[in-house]
């Protein structure tokens, strides 16, 4: 046994190196590795012709309204903009306003924790309160408005929720997006994170002007 | 010529053994990572770059609607086109598309279908409202509009 070892038990291994190279090299070439990632968004459901829109009674101070035009220039709230910049702290203080909250409103507040709390300026120009039927984010856009202006402030609002979110169950927004609701535990963290504070983005159909 | 052979006969013994395995963990990796592409692209691709991405974690779910300008200008024109599978299609044919998609599908997850709307920067938001609005029409609401990661500067 120990005499045939010595004799030939090494296997030439060294062109091993060589095929896995030339297999290494296809791939390489071949890849594109897939960014199956993006801005989630949910459609309203489809409008029943016979049937118009019911009609929601929304104060204005409830909504805050984002127009961008053709010009890819921003209104919000009727301040002119062009840039973004900043755009989702104004939404994190607008949502969590709590202007004139009724009485389950009051008990959310209560189950927030400080950080979020100290955000309600209790602005009474402002959102009643963050839950159905309270603070609404409005996009409005033209038909000639850029997709890249569109989903940068998208971003932005996105980004505003997921850190409202986060900040409720004692994570960062990114670790809060990162959720992604395998396992029971992970499951739980985003659903109390978005418990009673729904993400109320509207997104309008654009008018025609500017095409 | 004998001094060479002397100092070659010393120490030039690199063990290579693991390099195959080395270069299999690479293999291996680029394998697992690497999407053939079974189609070619019609559009123009300029992904636009976002911050809150999320991913869908079952890949069988999401159907691709690709948007931008058409690489072949003579042939199809400037304006931007729809490309769905291999082949350009109009906005009134995507309520089709859709429930062709949808029957690739298992009954039971027919109605989780995601849309990843894979649209050019360049591309306004008439073009994209319609999409949106007949993906309406035809009740696949998720969608995704895919971008790729940008580094935040604070």
């Amino acid at each position: 046994m120990g005499k045939r070892g010595r004799m030939s038990q090494e296997v030439n291994a060294g062109s091993m190196a060589d095929i896995a190279f030339l297999l290494l090299i296809f791939f390489l070439v071949t890849t594109t590795i897939a960014s199956d990632k993006g801005i989630m968004n949910i459609l309203p459901p489809k409008q029943d012709p016979n049937q118009p829109p019911p009609e929601v009674e929304l104060n204005e101070r409830n909504i805050f309204n984002i127009l961008i035009n053709a010009n890819d220039d921003l209104l919000i709230e009727g301040e002119f903009r062009n840039s973004s910049d900043g755009l989702s702290e104004e939404i994190k203080s607008f949502v969590m306003n709590f202007g004139n909250p009724d009485e389950d409103a009051v008990e959310l507040f209560n189950s927030l924790p400080p950080s979020l709390r100290g955000l309600a300026n209790q602005d009474p120009e402002s959102s009643d309160h963050p839950m159905s039927g309270g603070a609404v984010i409005s996009i409005k856009t033209n038909r000639g408005t850029g997709y890249e202006k569109y989903l940068e402030v998208l971003d932005e609002v996105k980004k505003a929720y997921f850190e409202i979110y986060g900040e409720r169950v004692g994570l960062s927004g990114e670790e809060y997006r990162a959720l992604t609701g395998q396992s029971a535990a992970e499951r739980e963290l985003m659903d109390r994170g978005k418990e009673n504070l729904p993400m109320a983005i509207s997104i309008a159909e654009p008018d025609k002007i500017g095409s | 010529m004998s001094k060479f052979k002397k100092k070659t006969k010393a120490e030039t013994n690199i063990p290579t053994s693991a390099l195959p395995d080395i270069i299999f963990m690479l293999l291996f990796f680029f394998m697992v990572t690497t999407v053939l592409r079974e189609q070619e692209i019609l559009v123009e691709q300029k992904i636009p770059q976002a911050t809150q991405l999320q991913k869908i974690q079952k890949k069988t779910l999401i159907s691709y609607l690709y948007v931008g300008q058409p690489k072949n200008t003579s042939l199809y024109g400037t304006e931007p086109r729809i490309q769905a599978n291999d082949v350009l299609i109009n906005t009134s044919d995507i309520v089709l598309w859709v429930n062709q998609e949808k029957d690739n599908l298992s009954e039971a997850e027919r109605d989780q279908i995601w849309i990843s709307l894979k649209a050019d920067r360049d591309v306004k938001m008439g073009p994209i409202s319609d999409i949106q609005f007949e993906l309406r029409e035809a009740d696949a609401r998720k969608l995704m509009y895919a971008s790729v990661g940008r580094v935040e500067n604070n």
